[in-house]
């Protein structure tokens, strides 16, 4: 791994301290600042007291307020990638402090980026990688990460050694070992340049993958030849040995396969953890990151590859950490993740720049930094076509011309590349310096010139997209349906193929594993096909509210004669009386609403505006409770579970089954005689209703809306007993229990609203998909939609760090 | 058996039924021949015989594993596009139990069942209910809106092409058949 013991900052040239961001400031040095102390200072300017997290606050705030600037022009960031932004900025900047100063005094130090920034950008791509994509490229990926790697490193390296022997490069004082080491150090593809090149480029989800995958799993090859060399050259030229060699070779799988198992033992670390974290949810996405970061420390230290083994981690830990810690929980490590994620990846490209501007490191060679650059990318197009021919005799998806186009073109060199090149030891490698100015020009020229054209030609090549597709269920179950197909035909024809092998791991999987590492809650309800079933049914379900409220009147009724057809009168579009429409209340939190009472009773003019009061009374009633006075319960320890969530989320699931099962009830055939195993389509919401609606005569009196009210106010503060709403209760035709079957009936019903009355309406919108569907007591799932399922088609993508 | 001339002969004829190389088909018939215990035709395993037949020679063998081949590189459009029907229609078979030419919704449910049949905490009825939605997401996009009264039978073929039109199965539907030899005899 990067050894610290070349990390620690060089004999500055000009005696100061210039490889350190901030400096260190002994304790001897804090209290220099009072001077001659004669009298009591009433306020002092303690500059140095705080100098260092001062100066580490103020530019990760310019770096995120250049972002909030950068973005204010959608034009310019259509066009240019952020990363190439940042990197000028970065120049920007390195040139004022430098004006100011005549000091480069700010860098990106190896030390920082390997242990501060890199990781978390790592642990972001593994937590969200798409395990199936990646998985089912692995082979693909492996090849090109380690052969490669190999192959431009040592193509590279050679080559210049060879252009050196001419002589057109002047006289440096460069052996064959320098060389390869430079090549090894400039050959491998960086994540975080990919990252945040195809982000903005949005190609096709196995292009990405590869690419990605290459760039995050080159780091065991880097890190070994790396190690190999730079202990070659330190050995000295003449000593090394086949056995040296042999060693070389031996210590790539030692690291990559070590670093894998140390991210693979931390993943099942964390994830027993999460299993049992439940009543500490404040602190549970503490556990994630700790964890991870942990691995990656130990990777470090055992001198294996730390970025496979923060990768592997990640990737292993996903299934049942997002299994076990709740919603919320959940929530914030994403957020928080892809914050930090984000944030690094500014600050490393701002930095970049900043390092740039530091003449003390500047040494031009025309030749050498012309070269690699040619050589690099010359090198590179002919190992992606050499691979891919290989590799096309074994794929199922074969990678053609353009794939392999992009796939060149992508391959950018970044931050990692020069972190590791500052990492070398000036006393060791005379040419540091050179080598330095050449990777900061490689990189530049990477990342802004390739991250400005590779827009352009991925449209220019037309190069397949990602396609956004609306989860259907049908395809999930196809999908699924494939799998087995194909497991079985596999096996039939006696092969081990990817669908045997994916069949062994998830039964595998299912029958220990998720045992060991998984809530038995969360064990229940963990199935993709269950995930997307139930939020189309979320969808539609706030969509059907959406379309009531828009139409002015939440009339959620239940048929008690199964036979008529609905009519409610949605024509005439009203205000709503609430202050936000109650979809989008629904939509962002549900259970922590408050209606405002008082402004609707207000209202309670007309008789229509009574009903509507009720309505919304018993909305609330029976989606959300109003929202109780917190302010005394909060403590830092503990987010008391809401636990009117549960019952609302309860209540909401069963009302809505309630009704649709009146809806399925009539249609799909409980009436045996007359509807056996036909489907009715739900009419979408456009069609022009039927208006000879006669609505239910019934005038609701005053009395029971003030019972209603008066009920209201003294249970505001109090938890609801029960979901029997005594003024709608008794209105209830009981002759409905008779033409149920009892699994339907058992439960509370729904009542109708005073003005829609024995007719199902039919649904306002796209009601495909909503059905009864039953959930645990335990349910784990919520409806927040901003949690979405793994298997939105827009998770192939590990998700954009650019907010 | 008889002579290997009509052997040839009749690799030959398969070769061109099914757009096996006649070196894959031999692979497979020595698989087949594995499968079989060296009897001419695989018995049906099932207790419960679902119309499916009882015996299947080699020749069917054949019929049913060419429709996993992988698509080659130098079919044009029309060719994809035969070889695409040609998936989706065994696909369909599948589905189909009874043959009518029609997935209804009995049968649907039935699929659905037996693919989450895996899973051992899940309920028959939401099995039920999740084909209901599917069904449901199926009429959609088939018959669009759809009248009150209006029925809808069971997805048809043309249908079911429908719902797979944006859908990429050439690549998911198929294995590959290299180095057959390898792990039949390992296995």
């Amino acid at each position: 791994s990067w050894s610290l013991g070349g990390g620690t900052p060089q004999a500055p040239a000009g005696g100061r301290a210039r490889s350190c961001p901030v400096r260190v400031m002994g304790p001897a040095e804090r209290s220099s600042g009072d001077g001659a102390a004669d009298t009591f200072h009433i306020v002092s300017f303690r500059w140095h007291h705080v100098q260092d997290p001062y100066i580490i606050a103020l530019w990760i705030l310019v770096a995120s307020l250049a972002k909030i600037v950068f973005h204010l022009s959608h034009k310019v960031t259509h066009v240019v990638p952020e990363s190439a932004l940042l990197i000028v900025l970065g120049l920007f900047l390195g040139g004022i402090v430098w004006a100011a100063d005549h000091i480069a005094s700010f860098t990106l130090t190896p030390n920082v980026f390997f242990f501060y920034l890199l990781p978390p950008i790592v642990l972001d791509a593994g937590y969200f990688m798409p395990n199936r994509l990646f998985f089912g490229n692995l082979g693909t990926i492996l090849l090109y990460a380690v052969i490669g790697t190999v192959w431009n490193a040592a193509t590279t390296g050679l080559s210049l050694y060879g252009v050196h022997q001419t002589g057109i490069m002047g006289d440096l004082n460069i052996g064959l070992l320098d060389f390869l080491l430079f090549g090894s150090l400039i050959a491998a593809v960086d994540p975080v340049a990919v990252l945040a090149v195809f982000e903005e480029v949005h190609v096709n989800e196995v292009l990405f993958i590869i690419v990605f995958g290459e760039s995050l799993l080159n780091d065991a090859v880097t890190v070994v030849l790396y190690n190999v060399f730079e202990s070659f050259v330190t050995i000295g030229a003449e000593n090394v040995t086949g056995v040296d060699c042999v060693k070389g070779i031996v210590s790539f799988f030692v690291v990559s396969l070590g670093g894998t198992l140390v991210g693979v033992a931390f993943a099942f670390l964390l994830s027993l953890v999460t299993r049992f974290t439940k009543h500490v949810r404040i602190i549970e996405p503490g556990f994630v990151f700790i964890i991870s970061y942990l691995s990656y420390l130990t990777a470090e230290m055992l001198s294996l590859s730390a970025i496979l083994a923060i990768t592997f981690c990640g990737i292993c830990c996903q299934k049942y950490v997002k299994a076990n810690i709740s919603e919320q929980s959940s929530t914030t490590v994403r957020y928080t993740m892809k914050m930090m994620a984000s944030g690094a990846e500014t600050i490393i490209f701002m930095f970049l720049g900043i390092s740039a501007v530091n003449p003390d490191i500047w040494t031009w060679n025309t030749a050498f930094i012309l070269l690699t650059l040619v050589f690099i990318s010359v090198f590179r197009v002919i190992g992606v076509v050499i691979q891919t021919w290989i590799l096309n005799h074994y794929r199922m998806v074969q990678l053609g011309i353009i794939d392999q186009v992009v796939m060149s073109y992508g391959g950018l060199r970044g931050a990692v590349a020069f972190a590791l090149v500052a990492l070398l030891d000036q006393n060791k490698i005379k040419a540091k310096n050179l080598f330095v100015s050449t990777t900061i020009i490689v990189v530049f020229f990477t990342v802004i010139f390739q991250g400005l054209t590779i827009k352009p030609l991925v449209q220019w090549l037309k190069v397949k997209k990602s396609e956004h597709r609306e989860p259907k269920l049908n395809e999930k179950l196809h999908g699924r349906a494939f799998d087995h197909i194909l497991s079985a035909i596999e096996d039939i024809s006696g092969q081990i193929g990817h669908n045997y092998l994916r069949d062994k791991w998830t039964n595998f999987d299912r029958k220990i594993l998720s045992k060991v590492l998984m809530r038995r809650s969360a064990q229940k309800s963990r199935d993709r096909i269950l995930n997307v079933f139930h939020e189309l049914n979320l969808k539609d379900a706030i969509s059907y509210v959406a379309e009531g409220e828009r139409r002015g009147s939440l009339a959620f009724i239940r048929s008690p004669s199964t036979d008529n057809i609905v009519n409610v009168d949605f024509s005439t579009p009203r205000q709503s009386a609430v202050e936000a429409s109650v979809s989008y209340l629904l939509r962002e939190k549900a259970g922590s609403v408050c209606l405002d009472m008082q402004a609707l009773e207000q209202r309670r003019k007309s008789i229509r505006d009574t009903e509507d009061t009720v309505t919304h009374h018993t909305l609330q009633q029976y989606l959300y409770k109003p929202r109780q006075e917190h302010r005394h319960l909060y403590s830092r320890h503990e987010i008391i579970q809401n636990e009117d969530e549960k019952q609302d989320k309860e209540i909401f699931h069963r009302t809505m089954r309630k009704r649709l099962d009146s809806f399925k009830g009539t249609k799909l055939g409980i009436n045996r005689s007359k509807k056996h195993n036909k489907i009715h389509k739900r009419d979408r919401g456009q069609r022009k209703r039927n208006s000879n609606v006669i609505p239910n005569g019934k005038i609701p009196t005053e009395n029971p809306v003030q019972n209603f009210t008066l009920k209201e106010k003294g249970n505001c503060c109090a938890k609801e007993p029960g979901i029997d709403n005594p003024v709608f209760s008794a209105d209830d035709d009981q002759s409905i229990y008779v033409k149920f079957p009892p699994w339907l009936s058992n439960e509370d019903t729904v009542v109708p609203s005073q003005r829609a009355r024995v007719q199902i309406p039919y649904s306002p919108n796209n009601f495909r998909r909503l059905t009864p569907f039953r959930l645990s007591n335990k349910s784990v799932d919520s409806f927040l939609l901003a949690d979405g399922p793994e298997e939105r088609p827009r998770t192939f993508l590990p998700e954009s760090t650019h907010m | 058996m008889g002579s290997s001339h009509s052997m040839s002969e009749e690799i030959q004829e398969l070769a061109e039924k099914t757009g096996f190389t006649s070196e894959q088909i031999e692979h497979l018939h020595r698989r087949f021949k594995q499968l079989s215990g060296d009897q001419p035709t695989i018995r049906n395993l099932r207790q419960e015989s679902d119309g499916l037949a009882d015996e299947i020679n080699f020749e069917d063998f054949l019929t049913i594993m060419s429709y996993f081949r992988p698509i080659e590189m130098n079919m044009d459009e029309e060719q994809l596009d035969h070889f695409r029907k040609e998936k989706l229609k065994f696909l369909f078979h599948m589905y189909d139990s009874d043959h009518d030419g029609k997935i209804t919704l009995q049968e649907y449910r039935n699929v659905v069942e037996e693919l989450l049949s895996g899973n051992p905490h899940l309920e028959k009825e939401s099995a039920r209910s999740i084909a209901d939605g599917a069904m449901m997401e199926a009429a959609s996009i088939c018959v669009g809106q759809m009248e009150p009264d209006q029925v809808y039978e069971g997805i048809t073929f043309e249908d079911f092409l429908k719902i797979w039109q944006g859908i990429d199965i050439e690549t998911k539907m198929h294995v590959r058949f290299l180095n057959m030899e390898t792990i039949a005899q390992c296995h």
